[in-house]
């Protein structure tokens, strides 16, 4: 079992991805230059957070026409699971993996805060591990992460449940307060059709050691092992 | 206006007699440009290094001190730590956004030098009052162009220090530092070693911008300010993160023997400085640079301040390699020239010697030794009619946390990506200082920086030995041991004795303090001119100390918040009439004048070494240093960050000549700390403080309530209710800036 972190310039988030692979699950993990990605080799691939390209354009924009995006879309064709974190969500949907866009938060300011979620799909590659309804704390830290999209778009994702995560506040509630960048329907995380390909604003890497966590948990490695998971059984 | 129109130079007439006589000629155009340049205050430091040189520098940690980009320190297993201030003031005057996010690309540039990763950034605020509209703007734009930077970069920005004083309303002030971390036995100096290495010119290209930056730094702010605003430089951050990945990989080859950013002064001063140390030469042509416009003059190429820029000084033998890296991650470079053994900068330009200088003049400019005169009525600062106590103190307690120097900075911390890198363990607002884990090995570091302008200004000597000893206390406080400073001075025109006066009693009283901890400073910043033309007003002296901290141990790392209801609240220092420059004497009275609190040696060894005895004996994990708005506020953070109560019998706290309660509730003395531990290890701490020579007292109980209440004697003279307390200092500066009403 093989995973890649692709690296664009400007990724930030590449090594702590990486770390968590290598150091914290012991998962054989490669880091992967954007122009020297294979597909071949990998069974699985994380889009890591960061400023691809400066964010310059849009976030996102840039990076979605790098040479490693055929190779993303070839794997998500064949069903391997592919995280986008952060910037690369908004890669994601540039590369229109995912449905739907992420425009700058509301309060026009750079967000960093940790947050509650909740789970709301258990199917998916990176959640199989969660208890539907479950809470979970991790980070945000973006800019550019209110999710939008037409109607009959939201529709479609709310009726297949592929909002996968929703920010919540400790109750459970979809509270506008609890929402750090007026996303639609507080929409922190979506995933594709096939529940292969998931892309969310959060940090799942800044949030899978003790150390790291207020509350000293790890919520945010339960996707990474739910995706060990999903692979063992495939 | 030059100083000297005739040569369009700012250089003295003694200084330019000095250069013709040790040249035996007149310097052409370039030349004097280029001295012009260096012997800028900003470059040449030549006011302050005298003093500068008292600082103590040395301790068996230091393995770089003062003189290089950043001073470096051993934490063990091999491993280093690399960290610099250094201040943007005059270009975030003009144009808060780009003057801030382009400080913050100079300090990564610095560590980057010495081949160590940036992991962490800080970020040191002064502002004027925020009901004045021009504050509020810089505010929020210098807050918004670091951030956008920084956050950029990938490196976190974990901690800081913002605080508010009419002084700074023209004059802000932006300090910035980066900590890096990398291994020992790789360190790069900004050093041209060995005659025959190539000179590699590598990243942004080179435009018109920031020219003459530094002149314009050493200058005072006037109207005329306004038109240079072509001065201040443009950031790109995406370049940034490309050139550190770059650095890194490119010093990975081994066959990089230098590494010099390029900021102040552009070429003229990384060449000057490199050859100067490593007592070589070097020779340029000024055609092999990339440009990124066209025609610029011989001169403008070498004083550009274009960012984004390093020079790499690299073996013959490793040069296809190096430049390999440089184009895998496609950053623009050209080898500009060659290491020699002339001891001179030699600059050619189409096959003509354009400028040829020995790199000493360059680099070593004469120092100017300034008169220091105490202002006349200085000591009127000290006189003070003592307030009314006012009756509710509980109301006063709201309207302090309320005050933006108290208040949470959260409007600011939320905006930086502070979590990037998964090293950011105590997070900012969780306690006295920032502690990061070093990844590489099983230690953690604690940073933080400090500084009271409002002590500084009252007393320089007394303000700034407490800016030590307060920082000190702040990594104590997380678990870690203090292990060295670097300090960022502000100050107004030098050129006045009264300005020197405050420049030379700073450095004293961190002279005192840091001889009396056995902390070395390893390196720092001098910034001066910070003076309004218009009004003639200089800002509060304020050289911010920051401080790093070695945790080498990750289960002694400690917050400030109550934890545990049933713990014992225990105030180890004494708490002496000391309000002059307090938070209460200014935002209740309206009083600025007064003494401020001493800072004395021995009673910071005490209680410090009290703290970190109780931290590492496993006594406490909860503690709080007791510095701006007393121990009433001190307490009412510890409630707040735990969401917590507590019962305090605020009479039973040391103190020594307080005579009225709202001495003891509000004085801000130093060498004083507030914890909490449970019943059981309350006697050891006890002990720790008497062994060590300080006081120490049970003072109250965490307790399971919405209430800080606090007694003296039978009278309840204080009752806070823990979540308005919260509300209210949380709301303050979000209800400043508009955004919540």
């Amino acid at each position: 079992m093989k995973v890649a972190v692709v690296r664009f310039p400007g990724s930030n988030c590449d090594l702590d991805v990486l770390y968590v692979l290598r150091n914290v699950l012991k998962v054989d993990a490669n880091l992967v230059w954007h122009r020297s990605f294979s597909h071949n080799d990998f069974d699985a691939v994380f889009l890591p957070g960061g400023f691809s390209y400066g964010d310059y354009l849009r976030a996102g924009a840039i990076a979605s026409h790098s040479p490693s995006l055929p190779t993303v879309r070839k794997m998500a064709e064949e069903g391997k699971p592919i995280l986008g974190i952060c910037n690369g969500f908004q890669i994601l949907i540039e590369a229109g993996l995912l449905p739907g866009a992420l425009l700058r938060n509301s309060c026009l300011r750079f967000v960093c805060k940790w947050v509650s979620l909740v789970a709301e799909n258990d199917r998916t590659a990176f959640t199989q591990l969660l208890q539907r309804g479950s809470i979970l704390r991790m980070p945000v830290a973006h800019h550019e992460g209110r999710y939008v999209n037409d109607e009959e778009g939201l529709r479609e994702l709310e009726e297949n449940g592929r909002v996968v995560f929703r920010y919540v506040d400790e109750s459970g509630k979809a509270t506008e307060a609890a929402n750090p960048n007026s996303s639609m329907n507080n929409i922190a995380g979506i995933c594709n059709k096939e529940g292969n390909v998931l892309g969310l604003m959060p940090h799942p890497e800044r949030a899978s050691e003790p150390i790291l966590d207020p509350c000293g948990k790890t919520d945010g490695l339960l996707l990474f092992r739910s995706m060990l998971e999903f692979l063992r059984s495939r | 206006m030059k100083q000297n129109p005739t040569l369009n130079v700012d250089l003295t007439e003694q200084e330019t007699c000095g250069v013709r006589k040790t040249l035996g000629r007149e310097p052409n155009k370039i030349e004097w440009g280029m001295l012009d340049i260096m012997f800028s205050e900003h470059c040449s430091y030549k006011s302050s290094r005298p003093l500068l040189k008292g600082l103590p520098s040395k301790s068996k940690r230091v393995v770089v001190g003062p003189g290089y980009d950043s001073g470096v320190v051993d934490v063990g297993d091999g491993y280093v730590v690399a960290f610099k201030v250094e201040s943007h003031n005059h270009p975030s005057a003009i144009d808060p956004y780009n003057g801030a996010a382009t400080g913050i690309g100079g300090i990564i540039r610095d560590i980057l030098c010495t081949n160590c990763r940036p992991i962490a950034l800080l970020d040191l605020l002064r502002f004027g009052d925020l009901k004045n509209k021009h504050c509020r703007w810089l505010f929020k734009h210098v807050v918004r162009g670091i951030a956008e930077y920084g956050n950029s970069t990938g490196i976190p920005t974990v901690a800081g220090e913002v605080s508010f004083d009419n002084s700074f309303e023209t004059n802000c002030l932006v300090n910035v530092a980066c900590v890096g971390v990398g291994k020992r036995g790789k360190l790069t100096l900004a050093r041209m070693d060995k005659p025959g290495d190539y000179v590699v010119l590598v990243g942004g290209s080179t435009g018109r911008d920031g020219i003459r930056g530094v002149t314009f730094a050493s200058k005072t702010i006037s109207e005329e300010s306004e038109f240079d605003r072509p001065a201040v430089q443009i950031g790109d951050p995406f370049a940034k993160k490309v050139v550190i990945e770059a650095t890194l990989e490119a010093a990975e080859t081994g066959f990089v023997r230098g590494i010099k950013d390029l900021g102040g002064g552009g070429l003229t001063c990384a060449l000057s400085e490199m050859s100067n140390k490593g007592g070589t030469g070097v020779e340029v042509d000024l055609g092999k640079v990339h440009v990124r416009e066209e025609g610029m003059t011989p001169l403008e190429l070498m004083l550009s301040e274009s960012q984004e820029r390093m020079v790499f000084v690299v073996e013959p033998e490793g040069l296809k390699q190096v430049l390999n890296v440089f184009d895998r991650w496609e950053l623009p470079h050209s080898v500009i020239g060659r290491v020699t053994e002339t001891g001179k900068v030699v600059v050619r330009l189409s096959g003509k010697t354009v400028a040829e200088l020995p790199s000493k003049i360059l680099a070593e400019p004469p120092i100017i030794r300034r008169r220091a005169l105490m202002p006349r009525k200085h000591m009127e600062l000290w006189r003070v009619i003592k307030p009314k106590q006012p009756k509710n103190l509980t109301n006063i307690v709201y309207r302090l946390l309320s005050t933006p120097n108290i208040a949470s900075k959260e409007y600011v911390f939320q905006q930086y990506d502070h979590e990037v890198g998964i090293r950011t363990v105590v997070k900012p607002g969780e306690a006295d200082a920032a502690v990061l884990r070093l990844l590489e090995t099983d230690r953690a570091i604690a940073v933080k920086a400090d500084c009271n302008s409002r002590f500084c200004y009252l007393d320089p000597f007394n303000g700034h030995a407490g800016a030590v000893a307060e920082v000190a206390r702040n990594v104590v406080s997380v678990g870690a041991e203090p292990i060295a400073v670097v300090d960022g001075c502000n100050f107004g025109n030098p050129e006045k004795p009264e300005v020197f006066w405050q420049f030379s009693e700073a450095i004293r009283g961190m002279v005192y303090m840091l001889r009396g901890l056995r902390l070395p400073c390893v390196g720092g910043n001098v910034s001066f001119y910070n003076e309004d033309e218009g009004s003639g007003r200089a800002v509060k002296p304020t050289s911010i100390v920051m401080m790093l901290g070695l945790i080498e141990n990750l289960n002694w790392i400690s917050t400030m918040a109550f934890k545990q209801p049933g713990n014992l609240i225990i105030v180890v220092g004494r708490t002496y009439p000391e309000m002059g420059g307090s938070v209460y004497y200014n935002e209740i009275h309206g009083i600025a004048s007064g003494k401020p609190p001493r800072a004395l040696v021995e009673k910071e060894k005490g209680s410090i070494n009290t703290v970190k005895q109780s931290i590492r004996e496993g006594c406490t994990r909860t503690v709080h240093d007791c510095s701006i708005g007393g121990l009433a506020v001190a307490l009412a953070l510890m409630a707040v960050k735990g969401g917590l109560g507590a019962r305090v019998n605020i009479d039973k706290v040391p103190k020594a000549g307080v005579k009225r309660l709202d001495e003891l509730l509000f004085s801000e003395s130093n060498a004083r700390f507030v914890l909490a531990a449970s019943e059981n290890n309350v006697d050891k701490i006890v002990r720790f403080a008497k062994r060590n020579g300080v006081p120490a007292a049970v003072v109250g109980e965490v307790e399971n309530s919405n209430h800080l209440s606090i007694f003296n004697r039978e009278a309840k003279v204080i009752d806070c209710l823990v979540d308005r307390m919260q509300k209210v200092w949380s709301h303050a500066i979000p209800k400043l800036m508009g955004e919540i009403c």
